[in-house]
């Protein structure tokens, strides 16, 4: 990270150039992509961060996101609450229940972790689910768009800055986070726990953070994802959502943060490629009412591709690329 | 009454799927987060083959011998690239593999509820079983198909030889190399038998209910049944399976149908606290993942 090769900065100042230009270029439809995009580098970090550089395996991330997401819409709903209160409120209950799937990581490893948390994911799914048809909103709960300042924030363009900013925020945070003491635990005990207890480190409080933390962000980029859409229900947090986090930090590239950024984007653009790519075809008339389950084929292959041949994921190529043009 | 026939059909259910994720963990130690997909591949595959003949006696075990089949290809052509990756890797591989099969199964069959009982000419009749309680006829056989392959997995892992050198395989796959076990062999027959145990899961449960991409939920739901039993333990399977059935169909009745979905990982989390190596796993299973 630290070499300032002439290579790296003018990638990263055609990066921030075209970051700032898109809003001024982009279509409607391609701007909600961006913000898609960037609502699932926020989540995608957060998994980063737990499963990447902790080494802690979560299958619960969209209960998570679905915590957030609700926490907003049944505080906008029940009180009135502003977004001002709604994200914050979110973070906390991420926290809260980064606490409750942490837990069992204290006692599991491996695969027992990763059914923790999915038993939690279908959990939290189930509570929703509750809170849904005890309260009459059977199809989902309507929040109504951030206002500051007297100006609503209800179109893409609108957004776009604000989840850019909140994304560049958290990636900043996580940086930091991880050149920490904090960051060189989770390290530690990715490697080997015993080695990380003799060095000193507390590697239960060690876990536990790195769920907290990383939960509290899921749960704000839930939040965020709620008010992005002005609309919450449970169905938006299947099971496939979590699975789709895991495959943006495998497709990515374990490990590295701009492996999550990579993965987000691969991830959010590979349906509507798919749904572009299908309507070029001249049949289309048959295929449209499977594209979901193109999809799904399409994405479990790409998924497997990477876990079999490019385990280091887009990042591994990226550096085998610049490997083999003699920078290093 | 009505409610220990209920409980019985379930947990048999649970009973009959929850044995392919413990043969699979117990052999090789992966956990097959696909099982239910390849279940309902399994009872399509009976779909396809109901297509092409209308004799039950014909179609079942050609469906039966295909997901065998499939299920051996599975392990060769994918789960084998594995071998020596980490756990998650391993897991996550038959998650995508899950996903894959879903995809593939709409863009072949659709998404459309569909029944197999009706070109076979099944007809599913309820039968008394225990005075005041009624079940399906196919349950009924679904129960006596769970006892007899529990009895026959029982009498192959102790007495064939095959089945032993499973058992070696899963105790301690180094000297079993040693002592001349093929292991890939040995993988690719216990993947083919939990893809078929699976399968005839699927096929019983779609012929007398229909057939559509909610099996998957079944399977995933049988899952906490072979944990709660421990995942390294058959007969740990048959009694998980029954207090799972148990407790979500007296919940169900008693307290709130919309728990059917839950109540099974409810009683996951419970036993990952109080004793996560199972009621009859081996408690070192659990460091060597």
């Amino acid at each position: 990270m630290s070499d300032l090769s002439p290579m790296r900065v003018v990638t990263a100042l055609i990066a921030i150039a075209a970051l700032i230009a898109l809003p001024f270029l982009a279509s409607g439809a391609t701007l909600d992509i961006a913000n898609q995009i960037l609502l699932a580098t926020i989540g995608a970090i957060a998994l980063m961060l737990l499963t990447g550089f902790a080494g802690q395996i979560s299958l619960g991330h969209a209960g998570l996101l679905a915590a957030g997401a609700f926490t907003a819409g049944i505080l906008a709903q029940e009180i009135a609450a502003p977004f001002w209160i709604g994200i914050p409120a979110a973070a906390l209950t991420g926290a809260l229940l980064g606490v409750i799937f942490g837990l069992p990581s204290l006692r599991l490893r491996g695969i027992y972790l990763a059914v923790s948390t999915l038993a939690l994911h279908f959990l939290v799914v189930y509570v929703g689910g509750e809170y849904e048809t005890r309260r009459g909103f059977s199809t989902g709960i309507l929040i109504d768009p951030p206002v500051v300042f007297g100006f609503e924030f209800w179109d893409p363009v609108a957004w776009y800055p604000v989840l850019l900013f909140v994304a560049v925020i958290v990636w900043l945070l996580a940086r930091n986070l991880l050149r920490s003491r904090t960051g060189r635990a989770w390290a530690a005990i990715h490697d080997t726990e015993p080695v990380a207890a003799a060095l000193g480190i507390n590697v239960a409080r060690t876990k536990l953070w790195a769920f907290v933390i990383s939960s509290a962000i899921t749960a704000m980029a839930g939040a965020l994802f709620a008010y992005y859409r002005g609309f919450v229900s449970i169905e938006a947090f299947s099971l496939f959502v979590t699975i789709q986090y895991v495959a943006m930090i495998i497709i990515g590239g374990m490990g590295s943060l701009l492996g999550a950024v990579l993965g987000a984007a691969f991830v959010t653009v590979l349906p509507h490629a798919i749904e572009a790519a299908s309507a070029l075809l001249p049949s289309s008339g048959g295929l449209a009412g499977s594209i979901f389950a193109m999809n799904y084929a399409a994405f479990g292959l790409i998924m497997i591709a990477f876990l079999v041949f490019e385990p280091g994921g887009l990042v591994g190529i990226l550096r085998r690329i610049g490997g083999k043009r003699g920078t290093r | 009454m009505q409610l220990v026939a209920n409980i019985i059909v379930l947990s048999a259910i649970y009973a009959l799927i929850s044995c392919g994720y413990v043969l699979i963990y117990r052999v090789s130690r992966v956990l097959n987060l696909a099982h239910g997909e390849l279940m309902m591949v399994g009872a399509y595959l009976l779909l396809m083959t109901a297509s092409f003949t209308s004799n039950p006696m014909v179609a079942i075990p050609v469906a039966a011998v295909l997901s065998l089949t499939m299920g051996a290809l599975v392990y060769l052509l994918l789960m084998r690239r594995m071998t020596g990756e980490s756990v998650l890797a391993a897991i996550l591989t038959t998650i995508a593999l899950g996903i894959l099969l879903r995809g593939l199964i709409v863009i072949f069959f659709s998404a459309a509820h569909q029944y197999p009982a009706v070109p076979l000419g099944i007809h599913s009749s309820s039968v008394q079983v225990l005075p005041g309680a009624r079940i399906s006829s196919l349950s009924l056989i679904l129960v006596v198909v769970t006892a007899l392959v529990y009895a026959s997995l029982f009498a192959f892992l102790r007495l064939s030889r095959w089945g032993l050198r499973m058992q070696a395989a899963g105790q301690n796959p180094l000297l079993a190399a040693q002592r001349g076990i093929n292991l890939h062999a040995i993988y690719a027959m216990v993947w083919a038998i939990s893809m078929f145990t699976g399968s005839v899961a699927g096929m019983l449960i779609s012929l007398d209910a229909g057939l559509d991409q909610t099996l998957i939920m079944i399977g995933l739901k049988a899952f906490p049944a072979a944990l709660v039993g421990g995942l390294d333990s058959l007969l740990g399977a048959l009694i998980g399976s029954l207090i799972v059935a148990a407790a979500e169909v007296l919940l169900i009745q008693y307290v709130n149908p919309l728990l059917a979905d839950v109540v099974p990982f409810l009683i996951l989390i419970v036993m990952l606290v109080v004793r996560p190596w199972g009621l009859f796993g081996t408690r070192e299973a659990l460091d060597r993942v």
